[in-house]
């Protein structure tokens, strides 16, 4: 047992220098080197302003623009610490419903949602939370029930918009690997560039 | 269900048999301390580690001296991961200034990680600093995913050769695994992930303002690495509180294929590898046809539970073509979620990509079963093999009991003192969870934890308890477990799992390493065929698997004839 305790304590100190300190350091030189948008989160800026993550979902309400999943995200309080309140996408807690497929919590939540989401039926994921609350994308149906909202809001002739979401949609690679989605902050982001007609 | 998901799916599955092939045959050349490609750079470092440390890497040692050594070693790391934690506030890399864990959560923190559990009591964003992720948690990914590996070798060379007095250097075992295959996967894999967007930096977020004008704080920091060391040692802790499912540490499917490919790489190469190391590779396929068998039959069933949606949202009017996506990222969609998170409960990673908590009720209970069978189809970084040479035993053990003559696998004749011993080792998980799962059912301290009513919370509580003591990390995620009750107890089942299963595992492997290897007789059973197959997949079940079905009736399935009654809770 003695004579283990020195190999014992060196190899811990050892591996954890290696793996815990050079290794993770060395990783994050290389990673800025050769991928420094990636390695920095992606993030996207309009005249030098950070308007977000390209892998990031961000919340939006106006009819203006493309209405994101629901998420489950939450922060502190501001009035009390111990509890939370919703603030939905943000990006610094991520979370998730954890509701049961069983759960009254659920079936309310989705009620209420599909008052406001059209006739039926409604594409599943306009009505339910992602796992980490940042899903940044939504299926091409759920983008193509917004374009009326969308084009109304702005005054734009449908199909202008529709080309767009069109643009904006991403295919499956070789229809297999993947799913059809639409990254609503791109998308919105285009709506905003494109000049109105 | 639809063709193209399959198509998917059983291309990953491919993938993964395809790499781990030549991994398995590495790890068994490093095992046997040959030299590799690697060496020209990495040999001097290994020297140096021996010449550090006092170490002759070629001096072996019997089971108790490995034991020991192993325990020591996974102690110290243990006290120091806790002192870590503890003391953040006052270690460098914290640049948002993060207190300390309190003295319950850093115990359950430290012995979910030195246990390769990962469960995670915390949120990692908003609870750890980029210091801590590095040398506290990743560190401890290496280390006792190789621990593992290294027990696994153990047990493997026991049946390679008759009349042995020692089973390998730990030492040795330990650091050639994290040099020659951890590490180097690892860097690979963490470029790719870089690559496909995941962030590796010192920064611990950035702030945006939305096209809305609001403000939002992204969480990033040094992710890319640790992803890719949580799946390669199936590990399975996030950075983030969402785990694979955060866009950061899982960004496209390309990614999600990436990671699931890394979670079942060393596991499935192990079975190769112990083909090579008891000089019978029929020995290896035999063992990943049993693998294979619980996994495809696993998806099969996930796969179709959350294909169809949730018949109580379809009854509002919502379209089940998606499939049940409460909880699940649309980049994944129904077969990459259910892929992965069938891999991750199949071996003790407990990575998720999707939120158990909202799976349908059998496709939940699919990962909870994978667990119970013991993580060991294929189970952990080499916990899974040696748990599966256990089940091996009892299977060859019963096979004898049918026709009445003693006992043999691979040329080792299996005696009373290796099947009580064996006994001794599976008994723990039920043990484990049934027990802890019963005390915390009935302790009101504990079920005010609970983030969901009716049977869905007994599936809670029952997967909370497998998870940890299955080494497995994941979660029934409403569960509020940063308790002082449940980081406690949590704790426990997680030391249980790991330890009280390992050592027993040791014994018989030293037990087997003196037994002289009797050469097969037109009277040996066997063990590469597909009746040994077919046996180790009924024992499995049997002991493994039906011990548990009365929780499971109380849980998930109470919760599938609710369900199509149409009942809520």
């Amino acid at each position: 047992m003695a004579n283990a305790l020195r190999p014992a304590f060196v190899l811990v100190v050892l591996l954890t220098l290696l793996t815990g300190l050079v290794a993770p350091l060395a990783m994050t030189g290389l990673a800025g080197l050769a991928f420094p948008f990636e390695a920095r989160g992606s993030l996207i800026e309009d005249h030098g302003r950070i308007i977000g993550s390209a892998l990031i979902g961000q919340n939006f309400t106006g009819a203006g623009y493309f209405h994101p999943r629901p998420s489950a995200t939450t922060e502190p309080d501001p009035k009390d610490a111990s509890k939370t309140v919703p603030v939905p996408y943000a990006a610094d807690n991520s979370n998730a419903s954890n509701l049961a497929p069983t759960a009254k919590a659920l079936i309310d939540r989705v009620k209420g949602d599909l008052a406001s989401a059209g006739p039926a039926p409604v594409p599943a994921d306009a009505v339910t939370t992602s796992a980490s609350g940042l899903d940044p994308d939504i299926s091409p149906e759920n983008a193509r029930r917004q374009i009326a909202r969308v084009a109304s809001a702005r005054h734009w002739p449908e199909d202008r918009v529709a080309a767009l979401v069109a643009a904006y949609t991403e295919a499956p690679f070789l229809g297999l690997i993947g799913e059809a989605r639409v990254n609503v902050l791109a998308l919105n982001r285009a709506l905003d560039r494109m000049r109105a007609p | 269900m639809t063709i193209s998901g399959w198509a998917e799916i059983l291309l990953v599955l491919a993938l993964i048999v395809f790499a781990a092939w030549p991994v398995g045959i590495h790890i068994a050349r490093i095992a046997a301390g040959e030299r590799s490609f690697l060496h020209p750079v990495l040999a001097p470092i290994e020297r140096g580690f021996y010449a550090l440390a006092g170490v002759d890497p070629r001096r072996g040692m019997d089971w108790r001296g490995y034991a020991v050594a192993l325990i020591l070693l996974n102690a110290l790391h243990f006290l120091m991961l806790y002192a870590m934690l503890r003391l953040q506030f006052y270690l460098p890399l914290n640049p948002d200034h993060l207190a300390g864990m309190s003295p319950r959560l850093a115990f359950n923190t430290a012995m979910s990680f030195v246990t390769n559990t990962n469960w995670q009591a915390y949120g990692g964003e908003t609870t750890l600093s980029p210091g801590s992720q590095m040398w506290g948690l990743t560190s401890h990914m290496f280390v006792s995913a190789a621990t593992g590996i290294a027990a696994a070798l153990a047990i493997a060379r026991a049946f390679a050769a008759g009349g042995m007095k020692t089973l390998g250097n730990f030492w040795a075992d330990l650091t050639r695994i994290v040099l020659y295959l951890l590490l180097p996967i690892a860097i690979l894999a963490g470029i790719a992930l870089v690559a496909l967007g995941v962030p590796q930096t010192l920064a611990t977020h950035a702030d945006a303002t939305t096209l809305e004008g609001m403000k939002q704080t992204i969480a990033m920091g040094p992710v890319a690495f640790m992803e890719a060391i949580k799946e390669l040692g199936t590990n399975g802790g996030g950075y983030f509180n969402a785990n694979s499912a955060h866009p950061f540490e899982n960004p496209n499917a390309w990614s999600s294929i990436l990671e699931t490919v890394l979670v079942f790489l060393i596991p499935i190469a192990l079975t190769f590898t112990f083909g090579r190391i008891v000089k019978d590779a029929r020995q290896g396929y035999a063992l990943l046809a049993v693998i294979g068998v619980f996994v495809l039959a696993a998806i099969a069933v996930a796969y179709h539970a959350e294909a169809a949606g949730n018949p109580l949202l379809t009854a509002l009017g919502v379209d089940p073509a998606q499939g049940n996506m409460e909880g699940k990222e649309l980049r994944f969609g129904i077969p990459l979620s259910v892929l992965f998170n069938v891999i991750t409960t199949a071996t003790s990673c407990g990575a998720v990509n999707a939120m158990l908590d909202s799976y349908m009720p059998l496709g939940g209970m699919t990962s909870m079963f994978l667990i119970q069978l013991g993580e060991i189809v294929p189970g952990g970084v080499g916990s899974g093999l040696y748990g599966l040479l256990i089940f091996a035993l009892i299977a060859v053990f019963v096979a004898g009991l049918m026709v009445g003559r003693t006992p043999e696998y691979l040329g080792k004749k299996i005696q009373a003192k290796e099947v009580k011993l064996a006994m001794l080792a599976v008994l723990i998980l039920p043990l484990a969870i049934l027990g802890f799962t019963a005390l915390s059912l009935v302790m009101p301290a504990a079920t005010a934890s609970l983030g969901n009513a009716g049977p869905h919370g007994l599936s809670e509580m029952l997967y909370a308890f497998t998870s940890a003591t299955g080494n497995n990390g994941s979660a029934f995620a409403g569960l509020s477990a940063d308790t002082a009750w449940l980081d406690t107890t949590l704790g426990i089942a997680m030391l249980l799992g790991r330890f009280a299963f390992l050592i027993p595992v040791l014994a018989i492997a030293g037990a087997l390493a003196e037994k002289v290897k009797v050469p097969p007789s037109s009277g040996t059973f066997p063990t590469h065929g597909p009746l040994f197959v077919g046996l180790l997949c009924g024992v499995i079940v049997i002991m493994g698997g039906l011990q548990f079905m009365p929780a499971l009736s109380l849980g998930p399935l109470a919760e599938q004839f609710t369900l199509l009654a149409g009942k809520t809770f």
